[in-house]
């Protein structure tokens, strides 16, 4: 057992003598500010450029969205889940959907399954290039941004002829399915699979061995796996640790039990290793799309669900591994058709708390590489 | 492990089961040390939420605070749920879980309940000066703090 009063921010508490003067300057990054990638102050306080600590204020985004589930029904609360994690809509849906129907006691027939797995995979790949691009921009490559949203785009491509929608796709609904696959579905996510595998190497010809990609991660940020799991830090960060740990595996949901894939872990728990971790993650989940994409049955896409969905009174909570960590609902259920109360458990909110952690001891420009290598989204932590 | 507890505590706690998953639902004074049980003896190590519902209608004890915890060795999750009145206030869990800060930090932002030992204890989400707890049920959809929004942003209303 691991004891939290041994975590390291306390043994760096006091200033570092070796520094000649130590005169600590106070200064704010953000709210605005192009690396937070969103509204996020930060409060640092430094020794030169060495950061001695920070705060984080938020809340510059939050909507209420918990307040606002109560005064919905379960159906006209799905969308605004999308509108959390905003560049994994699908896998919020996803998470929604599967704790109602969970309340509700249905399950997804086959069909809407294979559907609902084979859209979130290409979401967590959506989501992971998206911070491939903006990671490698603050830290100063500006190339694999345009790489990165050229490919993003063809799933994008993907998610508008299914649903309509590119970003906030609100593609599930509770039971399943509202839209049949459209003609060809399986062909052109064949090709796109075809497409993006030589495109990751490029990304990887990039960055991996560049000198400055190198420098700029390598021992920066440094977590260990222990104080991941006294700060309840999930994901790709805590497997970049070393924790072999994946819900996808450990709990599985959906229909990821069906498939063969592999949970990437990284040795050193550095920025380096985190960026490893996501781009051998992009490789598993083609592999998850290429098992499912062959294994789509036939059948109906919608289970037996009632048109006024009214889940009996009890309460439930149901995670499952959105692309930045473990997303969590939980929802308690009067007996109406609104529900009594929903928590969302952000993966982005918990990751974030470690952000003091990672850049204790380090400098102000490693406080911007650690921010990316987070990987979070403000719509999530301000719900 | 259920057996365990139960025989220290006697009625005072009450392991449950719905949906396939546990929670147990333990009396306000044994939460400080089931918390601490479960945390170093039965390797619940990992603290995945803190939370709270309001429930107005109840005679006393209006609040329910949930703990959501996991067990990376036993790969299993348990709620611990207990009810607790306004005003009142419950132990931090932040010696155990570092992760609790936070946590209890939106909890106490939005409901209103105290986390005695707690480091830091303040709004997160809702600026400092702001009056109100938004997720108690008594608090309205439209309703915001005025006063605040007029101080501070030079607008007469937020809406």
């Amino acid at each position: 057992m691991t004891d939290p009063n041994t975590l390291s921010p306390l043994d760096l508490d006091t200033p570092d003598k070796t520094f000649l003067d130590a005169n600590e300057l106070v200064i704010n990054m953000g709210p605005q500010h192009p690396a937070t990638h969103g509204v996020l102050r930060v409060i640092l306080r430094l020794d030169g450029e060495k950061v001695m600590g920070l705060e984080c204020v938020i809340g510059y985004l939050h909507r209420g969205v918990e307040k606002i589930a109560e005064h919905r029904t379960y159906t006209m609360f799905n969308p605004y889940v999308d509108r959390m994690d905003y560049v994994a809509a699908v896998s919020n849906g996803l998470g929604y959907c599967e704790t109602v129907e969970k309340l509700l006691g249905v399950e997804a027939p086959p069909r809407a399954q294979y559907i609902r797995v084979i859209l979130t995979e290409l979401n967590r790949m959506a989501s992971h290039q998206l911070w491939l691009g903006t990671h490698a921009l603050d830290i100063g490559a500006i190339t694999p941004l345009f790489y990165t949203f050229r490919d993003r785009e063809e799933i994008l491509k993907i998610f508008e002829k299914f649903c309509g929608a590119r970003l906030t796709t609100h593609a599930f609904r509770i039971g399943g399915l509202l839209y049949e696959a459209y003609e060809g579905f399986e062909k052109e996510v064949k090709k796109f699979v075809a497409f993006v595998k030589p495109k990751i190497d490029e990304y990887e010809e990039l960055l991996t061995t560049n000198r400055i990609w190198v420098e700029r991660t390598k021992g920066v940020g440094t977590i260990s796996a222990k104080d991941c799991i006294a700060l309840g830090v999930t994901g790709p960060v805590l497997r970049a640790s070393g924790v072999k740990w994946d819900l996808r595996k450990a709990q599985p949901y959906a229909n990821y039990k069906n498939f063969d894939f592999d949970i990437p872990i990284g040795v050193n728990g550095d920025t380096y290793d985190r960026y490893l971790v996501r781009m051998a993650e992009f490789r598993q989940s083609l592999r998850i799309i290429e098992q499912a994409v062959d294994g789509i049955p036939e059948g109906p896409i919608m289970a037996k669900v009632p048109k006024v969905i009214k889940p009996p009174v009890g309460e439930v909570y149901h995670s499952i591994e959105a692309p930045k960590g473990e997303l969590g609902f939980f929802i308690v259920s009067d007996g109406s058709t609104q529900p009594y109360r929903v928590r969302v458990r952000p993966p982005s909110f918990v990751n974030l708390q470690a952000l003091e952690l990672m850049c204790r001891g380090q400098l102000v420009a490693d406080v911007i590489a650690v921010i990316g290598t987070l990987d979070i989204v403000l719509g999530e932590v301000d719900r | 492990m259920v057996a365990k507890l139960k025989g220290r505590y006697g009625s005072g706690i009450e392991p449950l089961t719905y949906l396939g998953q546990n929670y147990m639902v333990a009396d306000r004074s044994a939460i400080p040390e089931l918390l601490q049980i479960l945390r170093n003896e039965e390797e619940f190590d990992y603290c995945v939420d803190i939370t709270a519902v309001h429930y107005p209608k109840r005679e006393k004890a209006e609040f329910d605070v949930i703990w959501v915890l996991y067990s990376f060795a036993r790969n299993e999750r348990v709620r611990v749920t207990t009810k607790i009145a306004e005003g009142e206030s419950i132990a931090s869990s932040v010696p155990l879980w570092a992760t609790a800060n936070w946590l209890e930090r939106e909890v106490f932002d939005m409901f209103g309940i105290l986390f005695e030992g707690h480091p830091d204890m303040k709004r997160i989400l809702l600026p400092d000066g702001w009056k109100g707890h938004p997720l108690r049920k008594d608090y309205g959809i439209l309703q915001q703090d005025n006063e605040w929004v007029q101080i501070n942003l030079g607008i007469e209303s937020g809406q």
